[in-house]
């Protein structure tokens, strides 16, 4: 406790207390209620806090208590198959002790703390332990082993190890003494202020892809593990849809998903889904490898701006443990606009749009927290973040996106346009692009064959090509066309339909392994050879396109199934026999 | 008894200043009186020490430093409630003013409601027909959803708002005994024992394209395959909440409410366009608790209308300017999307009570700009949107929904095998992707002529006039089932050839495409 300061003015969100004692970032508890807030400014005797919750009913004069601390979660077991508020509140809990709605001054830790785990301790006394180094694990779901390990800033020698068995969160289950001789006690939590940065040994370079099953971003626009996406796009573009299929098919093993600022229908959607939805992989519910942190739009703005952290750091912690992490924040622009809207009530200069100045700095540190690591104790672990975007008015020029785009390397912009028309997902391929492709190049060659590179550059080079041709369609129609370049707009409209545009409602389209994924673009590739040597015979495009095959290669992807990929040779078979029907049909 | 002060520090806009007040809550109300009997409301907006700053609803005119009294209440607003509140019409700020004296509250609320527990909702798949095709089959309203409708100044978004109060029904698929208040709720929405009627009602319902045009309010026991029992008619329920709105505007809705029979199940709120900005602010806030309590305390399906959204916005616009606040994009608060989550999110349903909170807002776009911040910002928070179109009102056609970029974000769940029928889902985006393609076949015609057309363009052309003529066309009054509205889908969209048809898979083409030879003896 250090000191006592008491309510002066209330504007929103945002009070002035008068006093002294509390540190820059300190969380303070405010008035009966004990409403959660959180010191922003200290000028002399004033002191600015942000309130976590509806600040309706606060006095002048009310008190305000310090806690000595900043602003921290509780990290342990128990976080995954479960969803939380913006600063970690169990909202399950929530609901069992207020009902339907969230009512103020709830404090509950984000671990419960009556729940039994069967641990397992894995050292013994005289082991020395170091930060990030396990002392033991237990089983917090059906496929995530959670191990215990030594918080940062802590170590020494054991000096007495309890026995496997039953414990509750708070249980001692390890003694240590450290250097300077004290004892200390660590249980299966620890507790992490949410605004810095878990530290880790070293940092390594990214050269392995977070595959998606989903065609666009695996083939075209891959992102690594580790790195930094952002998915920008109008609202109705299919942000949500697209954060939604990346938590559910993405090979991380601990998936955190952040609604920020966004649907509370849309929570209870992910929630229900992830809870129903089987995880192909291990044959077990998605819910099971994940963690959801709810902060809807109309929960207080304050908690929104908090929610990013508290996201990023239940990533940081479960990455420490050896895991690689996918981070899904749907919406970063929600985010922004609480810091703008925080902003704006703490009187500071605007910048660009009413954002304030420190809004690059804040999305860099955001960012820059994601990475490919190897531990304190040891173990390659990651957190790879996916950011959604909304631009105000689809607008990319704005400041969220562009400060967003210099911090990330890997940038999916969604096209209102091809929303429209209902193409899904809907990422505009001249638009976008990944950065990561260089250095995830080893791996593709050695999991796909040398020449998967250069297939992809083939296929974005007709991509390319067909764009600027549409230029043309646009003005002059497609029949006035010379043939070679009508093969052109016919082999990038089986890309689109066939390979670009993916139902994810579809159980075979939802999600599509690498594997196939090369096949399908190898044999759409080889389509277009075999055509342009019809063309080039001087027989026209809509001989071949007679014959079927363009549209059975548009089809392929619903009549393969995932694992069945022996049927895709058969349609080299009849694109052969196709290309040879029409060249013999001519002779 | 409370204090009383005396006097003002400070008068400016429509906020009073109030020096030496201690004991003041934020967001309390206060009561002040000007002169002898003129009493107004007013609420605490920022405290400041001992200063106290107030917004006062009726507006400030006629206040003096010396004129005015002000008691303070030691509570946030709150609406008194009850089931009697239908058929009653209130102020914005929810005092009743159709002259049938108070109301007799059973329970009062805060009207800043409290925001749901994700955990506590129930994820909304029961869809709700409103007999209009462009709805119906392309962004389907469901039951709990936000759905706006994104307007301009002078278009037909009230007459399509009344069709859809007048028409709207409860869907028969997925259907969880909705009205029962004791029902265990849950997510039971998932789609048991529904459909029974689809399919089989496929063959009956075909090629009555033109459909018959049902009275309003009557006729749902015919229109819909299955049971719907009275029960649900009973529980449906309409809040509308008017802000800033001309009087004509109000009048035609109270008119149109009337003339359905409708009128009893009504609450209405109205704060028009000459009543004071500040209870405007209030005039949704009270319109959503009143909803909330009759969906979740007494099980109605309430379909919540809002109109005139841009007026609530700029209503907080010249708020936030006057109270010296730093202006963000065209001079809105930067709070701007916060609060109208504020509102939009009020929408839902809840585990355990029966009702449900549907929201139709309707906004004009200033000068038809969908990226103006105020539907910008809705329609990141709201479930979709219903855009009108000017062109397509100008071309004579009704409704003028422009229907590519119109969205229902929870149709994907509400629809299809269970739900409405099962070519409902292919079907819809195939007509989404065709429509694009003959918008961009238009483009072209408009720079080659039509003559120059490709054959399969033509047919794209030829598909969008009869989509617009046959199936976004339809009267005021005409009262499409979701089978009637497929079919004529089937129809127009067979003009075009079965291999185009991509987002079809061959199942479904076989049952459900219509031949040409069948097309000419229809």
């Amino acid at each position: 406790m250090t000191g006592s300061c008491y309510v002066y003015g209330v504007n929103g969100p945002v009070l002035e207390a008068r006093g002294g004692g509390p540190a820059m970032r300190e969380i303070v508890h405010v008035g009966k209620q004990r409403l959660i807030g959180e010191v922003v400014r200290i000028e002399g005797e004033r002191i600015t806090i942000q309130v976590y919750e509806d600040t309706t009913g606060i006095r002048h004069g009310d008190p305000v208590v310090c806690t000595g601390a900043p602003m921290s979660i509780t990290l342990g077991p128990g976080l995954l198959n479960n969803i939380f508020d913006g600063i970690a509140r169990p909202l399950k809990a929530i609901e069992a002790s207020a009902g339907p709605y969230i009512t103020r001054g709830i404090m509950l830790d984000a671990v419960d703390k009556d729940k039994i785990w069967p641990v397992t301790v894995t050292v013994k006394a005289g082991d020395a332990l170091s930060p990030g180094l396990p002392y033991g694990y237990c089983r917090e779901t059906e496929i995530i082993r959670h191990y215990l390990i030594t918080p940062p800033g802590l170590s020494g020698v054991v000096t007495r190890a309890a026995p496997d068995g039953d414990y509750k969160a708070d249980d001692c289950v390890v003694e240590l003494r450290d250097a300077q001789g004290r004892e200390r006690q660590l249980t299966l939590c620890q507790t992490w202020p949410i605004r810095r940065a878990r530290q880790a040994a070293e940092r390594l370079p990214l050269t392995r892809p977070l595959l998606t099953g989903q065609r666009v971003i695996d083939a075209l626009f891959p992102i690594a593990k580790g790195g930094c996406a952002a998915i920008p796009g109008p609202f109705g573009a299919g942000k949500t849809v697209m954060q939604h299929q990346l938590a559910k098919w993405s090979d991380a093993d601990v998936i955190v998903y952040l609604g920020c600022g966004e649907r509370g229908n849309e929570m209870t959607e992910v929630l229900e889904e992830f809870s129903r939805l089987i995880d192909p992989k291990s044959g077990f519910p998605l819910l099971a490898r994940t963690v959801l942190i709810a902060n809807t739009s109309n929960m207080p703005v304050a908690a929104r701006e908090a929610s990013v952290y508290t996201g990023m750091t239940i990533a940081e912690y479960y990455r420490d443990m050896g895991y690689h992490v996918a981070m899904m924040a749907d919406s970063t622009s929600r985010w922004a606009e609480a810091l703008r809207e925080i902003s704006g009530r703490l009187e500071e200069m605007p910048a660009e749009e009413g954002f304030p100045a420190y809004l690059p700095s804040r999305l860099a540190e955001f960012y820059e927290r994601a990475g490919y690591v190897r531990t304190l104790g040891g173990e390659e672990g990651s957190v790879t973040v996916v950011g959604a975007v909304s631009p105000q008015g689809g607008d990319f020029s704005e400041p969220v996106t562009q400060n967003t785009k210099r911090f990330v390397r890997c940038f999916w912009a969604l096209d209102r346009s091809l929303a429209y028309a209902r193409h899904f997902p809907s990422i505009n391929w001249i638009t976008s692009y990944s950065d990561y492709q260089n250095e995830l190049a080893p791996w593709y060659e050695e999991h796909l064959g040398p020449g998967f590179g250069q297939l992809r550059s083939r296929v974005t080079a007709l991509l390319q090509e067909e764009s600027q041709l549409m230029e043309i369609v646009k003005l002059i129609g497609s029949d006035i066309l010379p043939e070679d370049q009508k093969l052109v707009i016919e082999a990038a409209r089986v890309v689109r339909l066939g390979f670009l545009q993916q139902n994810s409602f579809h159980d075979v389209d939802t999600y599509v392994p690498i594997e196939k994924q090369s096949k399908m673009l190898e044999l759409i590739m080889k389509l277009y050879d075999g055509a342009k040597a019809v063309v080039e015979k001087g027989i026209p495009i809509s001989r071949l396109k007679a014959t079927g095959i363009f549209d059975a290669l548009i089809r392929l992807k619903y009549d393969t199934p995932n694992d069945r990929l022996d049927l895709l040779d058969r349609y080299a078979g009849d694109i052969n026999a196709a290309v040879e029907k029409v060249l013999s049909e001519n002779l | 008894m409370r204090l009383e002060h005396l006097g003002l520090t400070g008068i400016s806009g429509p906020l009073v200043m109030l020096d030496g007040v201690k004991d003041v809550g934020y967001d309390e109300i206060a009561q002040i009186t000007v002169g002898e009997d003129d009493h107004r409301l007013g609420r605490v907006i920022r405290i400041d020490g001992d200063r106290a700053v107030l917004q006062v609803f009726e507006g400030t005119v006629g206040i003096a430093r010396e004129n005015a009294r002000t008691r303070f209440t030691g509570r946030p607003l709150e609406l008194p409630l009850s089931p009697e509140m239908l058929g009653r019409v209130f102020s914005g700020a929810g005092r009743p003013i159709d002259g049938l004296g108070e109301l007799y509250a059973r329970e009062r609320r805060d009207i800043n409601g409290a925001s749901i527990n994700p955990v506590s909702r129930v994820y909304p798949r029961n869809c709700i027909y409103t007999g209009i095709s462009a709805i119906d089959a392309m962004c389907t309203l469901i039951r709990g959803q936000k759905l706006p409708i994104f307007s301009g100044s002078g278009m037909k978004h009230n007459e399509v708002a009344a069709q859809i109060v007048r028409q709207a029904r409860i869907a028969p698929g997925g259907g969880a005994a909705p009205d029962s208040e004791t029902s265990s709720g849950g997510v039971a929405a998932s789609g048991s024992g529904a459909a029974s009627g689809s399919g089989a009602a496929f063959g009956s319902g075909a090629a009555s394209g033109s459909g018959a045009a049902f009275g309003s309010g009557a006729a749902s026991g015919e229109a819909l395959p299955t049971e719907i029992s009275s029960g649900d008619e009973d529980k449906f329920a309409v809040v509308f909440a008017a802000m800033g709105i001309k009087n004509d505007t109000a009048e035609f809705f109270r008119h149109d409410f009337e003339k359905s029979g409708a009128l009893q199940r009504v609450v209405m709120f109205m704060n028009l366009a000459s009543d004071p900005i500040i209870e405007r602010i209030f005039t949704p806030r009270c319109a959503l608790t009143a909803a909330e309590y009759l969906a979740f305390e007494h099980g109605y399906h309430v379909l919540v209308v809002m109109t005139d959204m841009t007026s609530y916005c700029e209503a907080l616009r010249e708020f936030s300017s006057s109270m010296g606040e730093i202006p963000s994009r065209k001079g809105y608060p930067s709070y701007l999307y916060s609060d109208l989550a504020s509102l939009y999110e009020r929408a839902g349903m809840i585990r355990g009570s029966g009702g449900s909170v549907t929201q139709m807002p309707i906004l004009t776009m200033p000068n038809d700009d969908i990226t103006h911040p105020i539907p910008d910002l809705t329609g990141f928070i709201t479930e979709g949107q219903i855009v009108l179109d000017r062109t397509l009102e100008q071309m004579g056609l009704y409704p003028p929904i422009a229907v590519l970029p119109s969205l229902s974000r929870l149709m994907k769940d509400g629809i299809g095998k269970g739900y409405t029928r099962e070519d409902h889902p292919q079907l819809s985006s195939q007509l989404f992707a065709s429509y694009a393609m003959a918008q961009e076949a238009r483009s072209l015609a408009s720079v080659i002529g039509e003559d120059e057309l490709s054959g399969t363009d033509k047919r794209y052309m030829q598909f969008a006039r009869s989509f617009e003529d046959r199936f976004i066309r339809q009267n005021e009054d005409e009262n499409r089932t979701i089978d009637e509205s497929l079919d004529t889908g089937w129809e127009t969209i067979s003009v075009i050839p079965e291999e185009e048809l991509d987002r079809i898979d061959a199942a479904l083409l076989r049952r459900f495409y219509v031949k040409s030879s069948e097309q000419a003896r229809r």
